[in-house]
């Protein structure tokens, strides 16, 4: 059981995992990528910079800070978040078990705003497979997402349901493994129904429209679960049950623990001032009260 | 101690109750739904008419009143739904729900 995990390696989670490292937790880091980083050519305005750093520089001058201070940094995609007392936290890289979690993975990439997601939620729309797949016993589902995130949550629904199909809303597939679920790649143009979901309204590509065929197609659909790109802060915590605000950002208080104790968030996830300084200081705050909340439960178990 | 609801008691202790009623659909394997438990029973301990439903034990409730998604808080006011939240959901909401 690790005592301290966090998802991303940007400045707010290696800010958590310096100073939860030097309270002597051993965290480790799941590395998910370097996020709206990668997009900074020139970052003039953090403390210390005498000269201009890219964001790929600076990101991976953290992480060589972070290893310097024999932090372990796990390469990997997180595919979904679990656990009652503790955590469990699902990736590319297999399980891992912890006594809290700080989600530091930047702000969620603009996904696809689909008519009727938000209107069906709870009526058909779903953001934990775990949670819900128990509803759909015997009927037919549709996972929205083209990447990991979406196969597991297909593979966790094809045990109850009888027919899953991830629809990746004409992206291309990125999946890392060989799978036996259904894929359909059409653009989507609304998820319909009355009272509760039933389908999804398909778009249909220009040579059918070409060839005179309907411009649109209908995919029934009972349940549909929304698993848009990798996992982000936002899925995750949804995943364990915290709360988001209503820009759809983790809520948190002033020690950047989530509505779930022993859940942290720092950085962009949490909305405010998208700047580096600001996820630093995040992360160094979200670092130091996962320590706490460690030592306070490992106390507890003395 | 939040209550339990089952078909059994369900028209007297939440249709028919004189008081609004919180009903917690719920599940044992449903992570969110083990970390929304402390705020019901918070809700419980202020003197609120609050209970919970096991949609593994009473399939036909969950279904009767549509419970697609888990956890969903239902408010039951002179026999009729007047709220419903889906998801993880602060005490002060249903506290004001509950008014």
């Amino acid at each position: 059981m690790e005592n301290i995990i966090i998802v991303g390696a940007g400045p707010a989670g290696i800010s958590a995992a310096l100073y939860a490292a030097r309270g002597n937790m051993d965290p480790l880091i799941i590395n998910t990528g370097i996020g709206s980083l990668e997009k900074a050519e020139k970052i003039e305005n953090y403390y210390g910079l005498e000269r201009p750093l890219s964001g790929k520089e600076l990101f991976e001058r953290g992480l060589e800070q972070a290893r310097a201070l024999g932090v372990r940094i796990l390469d990997a995609q997180v595919v979904g978040m679990g656990g009652f007392d503790t955590f469990e936290v699902k990736t590319t890289e297999g399980d891992f078990e912890a006594r809290s979690v700080i989600l530091a993975t930047g702000s969620k990439r603009a996904s696809a705003k689909i008519p009727g997601v938000k209107e069906f939620e709870g009526k058909g729309v779903s953001y934990c497979a775990v949670c819900d797949a128990f509803f759909y016993r015997g009927k037919d589902v549709a996972v929205l997402g083209n990447s990991d995130f979406a196969l597991h949550e297909a593979e966790e629904l094809s045990h109850t349901a009888s027919h899953v199909t991830i629809f990746t809303d004409g992206k291309k597939p990125e999946f890392s493994k060989e799978n036996a679920i259904d894929v359909n790649t059409m653009k989507i143009q609304a998820i319909e129904g009355d009272e509760r979901v039933q389908g999804l309204r398909l778009k249909g590509d220009v040579s059918l429209q070409e060839a005179g065929e309907p411009q649109t197609s209908f995919a029934p659909a009972e349940g549909v679960f929304v698993a848009l790109g990798t996992a982000g802060s936002s899925e995750m915590a949804r995943q364990i049950g915290a709360e988001l605000n209503e820009k759809g950002n983790i809520r948190v208080n002033e020690e950047m623990e989530t509505t779930v104790p022993g859940l942290y968030a720092a950085g962009d996830c949490t909305g405010g001032l998208l700047q580096v300084a600001k996820a630093v200081h995040d992360g160094a705050q979200a670092g130091l009260s996962a320590c706490q909340y460690v030592r306070k439960l490992l106390k507890g178990q003395a | 101690m939040a209550k339990v609801f089952t078909t059994d008691n369900f028209e007297t202790e939440v249709l028919n109750a004189e008081k609004p009623v919180l009903v917690d659909f719920w599940a044992t394997w449903c992570g969110p739904c083990r970390r929304q438990a402390p705020v019901v029973e918070e809700l419980a301990e202020a003197e609120y008419e609050v209970g919970k439903v096991d949609v593994d034990k009473e399939p036909s409730l969950a279904q009767q009143y549509k419970i697609m998604s888990i956890p969903t808080l239902l408010v039951f006011k002179g026999g009729k739904e007047t709220a419903r939240f889906v998801g993880l959901t602060s005490k002060a909401e249903l506290e004001a729900a509950l008014q």
